[in-house]
């Protein structure tokens, strides 16, 4: 009787066991699964805007199309053809006045609404221009190319041309701002504060500090930026200066706390041999237990970048959500980054801005991923097990 | 001239003159090294007598600037120009005099270093101290407009509404942060139980193998940025969550409390994942055999032993959490309404706290207008509540850790 009894019990305590295991393995699975899910969303939603449609059609570089630049291309083509690009043609023609006068066949950009209508999305055109556009398909002088603009152009208002070279420009811009003021200052505080700093009150308040700092909402040092950046220090506002400054502030605590693994992985019997050979603190420090934790900061400072690079809330707060078809070409223009970009885009409402959205996003992803990627890799290849 | 101007002159003159002259004593003392003794290395006079040109000019310009941003005297230019070459003229006599072997130069440039280093560590407390003070400051305006009871207080959040001198009743801030607590807790409702059992698989049940994989593979969700989460949320699973309703028969909103809630918490799965992994695997191999050899099961080993001791860091983590998911911003301005709404229904539309803030700064309000200054008055308490938190978080690790080993 006890034993059939126990018997029951452990049947029961196994199926426990078996569906504890089984909630455990659907967890991870969840996440596993929301990571495909959304990486596969993105892609199918992005990976259209990397082709682009253009038609064949005579452009007419003449004196007439130099007053209105409409008249470049037959009235036909003029509903189709990109108005934005139209529109670059008298600039084009001062610029090289040996085309002037002659006509010629060109693969030009088209709308957004036949680049849509191409890829099968929702578009406006009417159903005279699908009809002309099916027909032109087929005489083969309307195709999908390989989207360079997006990449060699700025925003714009029109979507055909909207690209992200100088949101890009702007990210490049905001993190050697953001590199120049946090590594010097995140190193040289983690050294002090691992190999010099006395164990007293003020260095425990320090170390509080550096956590607290990490903790606090990305948006608050937007906050901080606006009020004490630009209202209090004159800094202009939307400049990849204080984007910088601003993301400088929130990398640092990141860089300190890695910059501090990193040095006290460094065994002690480094530090002790160099003071056998007459070596002081500061010799003993600078060189030998700086170059050895060299790759563990080098990798903090990386992942630190990469958490600056994708961040946004703090931007938008100093205003670096801005309309800018132009690169920045100083610290104190104003300038956009590939996040803000991203948002600017994602509250457009015209359909064509949605995959250059999620394109946008593949390529952030791509950098921000390769960069962590990179920052393993390195300490993988450098880790030193003493 | 002004200072900014003159400091770059200043700079572009005297640091290669200052280079010039260490490079030249380098080599004096070079030359001279081995017929007396030298107390210090050549490098290090060098070094010595450069950071002694420089230095004191840069200060002279560190004070002027300084004096200047906050605003109690702005020196001419030239003037700082003139005093910051004399300094550095004192400086470079005072350095070269000192060029001789009895004197140490190694321990002056360490001192000099040791000061940089200690300034370096200054500025992470003086940017918490920045933080503080320019939103205390800010909010004290605002306060100063809008009672501090009637913001905790009240019911009714319309800052549109809001007139330079009719303030009362449209800065009620209980909306806001009831959106805030839901969406905080449908996001923690995922990802504390996503988390931590995924945290237990890899911990307790996969291979070595399976874990290499898995960690990295949650840590992606962590790298992923959140306006890229936001965007997700609003086009993807916003249109997803209507339509499940409207199947089940219920009406959603597209700017719903339940779309940024759930992405939310998947975007914190890997903090408390990643936290909970470490803090389970530091559970110490004995605890487990000892239960094992008891004869329990693998589960009931996991939730009677390990998780209990691992408890205190499973908290921190969890709380980390929380302060990600109130300060989270980009996924709810994106996915989240614009309307303060006292409900609690998921489905609806609902507004954060940190939504307000942006709305609130990117409006083309005058700095001082009601409406901006409100920002500064939620950021405050942001702010207290994401400090409180981390309190807590470190009081929990420190007073419970390491009790079994």
């Amino acid at each position: 009787m006890n034993k059939i009894v126990s018997n029951k019990a452990l049947k029961r305590r196994y199926r426990k066991e078996k569906i504890f295991k089984g909630a455990a393995i659907f967890a991870l699975l969840l996440a596993a699964s929301f990571l495909v899910f959304f990486f596969s969303n993105m892609i199918g939603k992005g990976v259209s805007a990397f082709s682009q449609a253009e038609i064949l059609v005579d452009v007419h570089y003449s004196e007439s199309s130099m007053k209105s630049y409409r008249k470049a291309v037959d009235k036909p083509y003029r509903k189709i053809v990109s108005r934005g690009w139209l529109r670059t043609l008298p600039m084009y023609m001062e610029d090289n006045p040996e085309v002037m006068g002659t006509t010629r066949q060109e693969w030009v950009l088209a709308t957004a609404d036949v680049d849509q209508y191409l890829k099968g999305y929702p578009n406006r055109l009417k159903d005279k221009h699908k009809q002309y556009i099916d027909k032109l398909q087929e005489e083969g002088k309307l195709k999908l190319a390989f989207n360079t603009g997006f990449f060699t152009r700025g925003d714009s208002k029109m979507a055909e041309l909207a690209g992200i070279k100088s949101a890009v420009i702007g990210s490049i811009l905001v993190l050697l701002v953001t590199l120049a003021v946090a590594l010097p200052i995140g190193v040289m505080t983690a050294i002090y504060l691992e190999e010099f700093a006395p164990d007293n009150r003020l260095t425990q308040l320090v170390e509080v500090n550096i956590n607290n700092l990490a903790a606090i909402p990305s948006i608050l040092f937007g906050l901080l930026g606006l009020a004490i950046f630009i209202n209090f220090f004159g800094v202009p506002r939307s400049s990849a200066l204080v984007g910088g400054l601003t993301l400088a502030l929130m990398t640092l605590p990141v860089i300190i706390i890695t910059t501090r693994a990193a040095l006290r992985a460094v065994p002690n019997s480094i530090r002790e041999a160099a003071y056998g050979l007459g070596a002081s603190r500061w010799q003993a420090v600078f060189h030998h237990v700086l170059p050895l934790a060299f790759p563990g900061i080098l990798t903090g400072t990386i992942i630190g970048l990469a958490q600056a690079m994708g961040e946004t809330a703090p931007l938008l707060v100093i205003g670096m959500m801005a309309y800018i078809p132009d690169s920045p070409t100083g610290f104190t223009d104003a300038a956009t980054v590939l996040p803000a970009q991203i948002f600017t885009w994602a509250g457009e409402s015209i359909r064509a801005y949605e995959e250059r959205t999620a394109a946008a996003i593949l390529v952030l992803v791509t950098i921000l991923l390769s960069m962590n990627a990179f920052a393993i890799w390195l300490r993988k290849r450098f880790e030193t097990r003493w | 001239m002004n200072t900014s101007d003159a400091a770059f002159y200043f700079f572009i003159t005297v640091l290669p003159i200052a280079a010039v002259i260490g490079f030249l004593v380098k080599s004096k003392v070079q030359n001279a090294f081995n017929d007396t003794h030298w107390r210090s290395l050549p490098i290090h006079y060098a070094f010595y007598v450069g950071l002694v040109i420089a230095l004191p000019g840069a200060i002279a310009f560190f004070f002027a600037s300084a004096l200047h941003l906050l605003t109690i005297y702005t020196a001419d230019g030239i003037h700082v120009l003139v005093l910051a070459t004399l300094l550095s003229m004192w400086g470079g006599f005072h350095s070269l005099k000192n060029v001789r072997p009895a004197f140490c130069a190694r321990e002056s440039v360490e001192r000099i270093i040791r000061y940089f280093l200690i300034s370096a560590a200054f500025i992470s407390i003086l940017t918490t101290i920045g933080i503080v003070l320019a939103i205390i400051f800010e909010a004290i305006h605002f306060f100063k407009i809008v009672s501090l009871w009637e913001f905790l207080t009240g019911t009714h959040w319309a800052p549109d509404d809001a007139t330079e001198g009719n303030t009362s009743g449209m800065f009620g801030s209980i909306p806001i942060f009831a959106g805030t607590f839901m969406i905080t807790i449908i996001a923690m409702s995922v990802a504390v139980p996503v988390g931590i059992l995924s945290a237990v698989y890899m911990s307790e049940y996969a291979s070595e193998h399976v874990r290499n994989i898995a960690k990295p593979a949650l840590e992606i969700l962590a790298g992923i940025p959140t306006v890229v989460y936001g965007f997700f949320a609003a086009i993807t699973v916003s249109p997803l969550v209507v339509n499940f309703a409207e199947s089940a028969g219920l009406h959603a909103d597209y700017t719903n409390a339940l779309t940024p809630g759930l992405v939310m918490g998947i975007m914190i799965i890997p903090f408390i994942s990643s936290l909970s992994d470490d803090v389970i695997r530091s559970v110490p191999r004995s605890l487990r055999d000892a239960s094992l050899a008891l004869g329990t099961t693998n589960s009931e080993t996991i939730i009677k032993i390990v998780l209990p001791t691992a408890l205190p860091g499973i908290i921190a983590a969890c709380l980390l959490g929380v302060s990600r998911a109130l300060g989270e911003t980009m996924i709810v301005v994106m996915a989240a309404g614009l309307r303060p709404n006292l409900t609690w229904n998921p489905l609806e539309g609902m507004t954060t706290v940190t939504v307000r803030i942006v709305d609130a700064l990117t409006g083309d309000q005058a700095f001082d207008s009601p409406e901006t200054l409100s920002a500064f008055g939620l950021g405050l308490v942001l702010l207290v509540i994401t400090l409180i938190l981390n309190f807590i978080s470190i009081y929990v690790t420190r007073r419970f850790r390491s009790q079994y080993e």
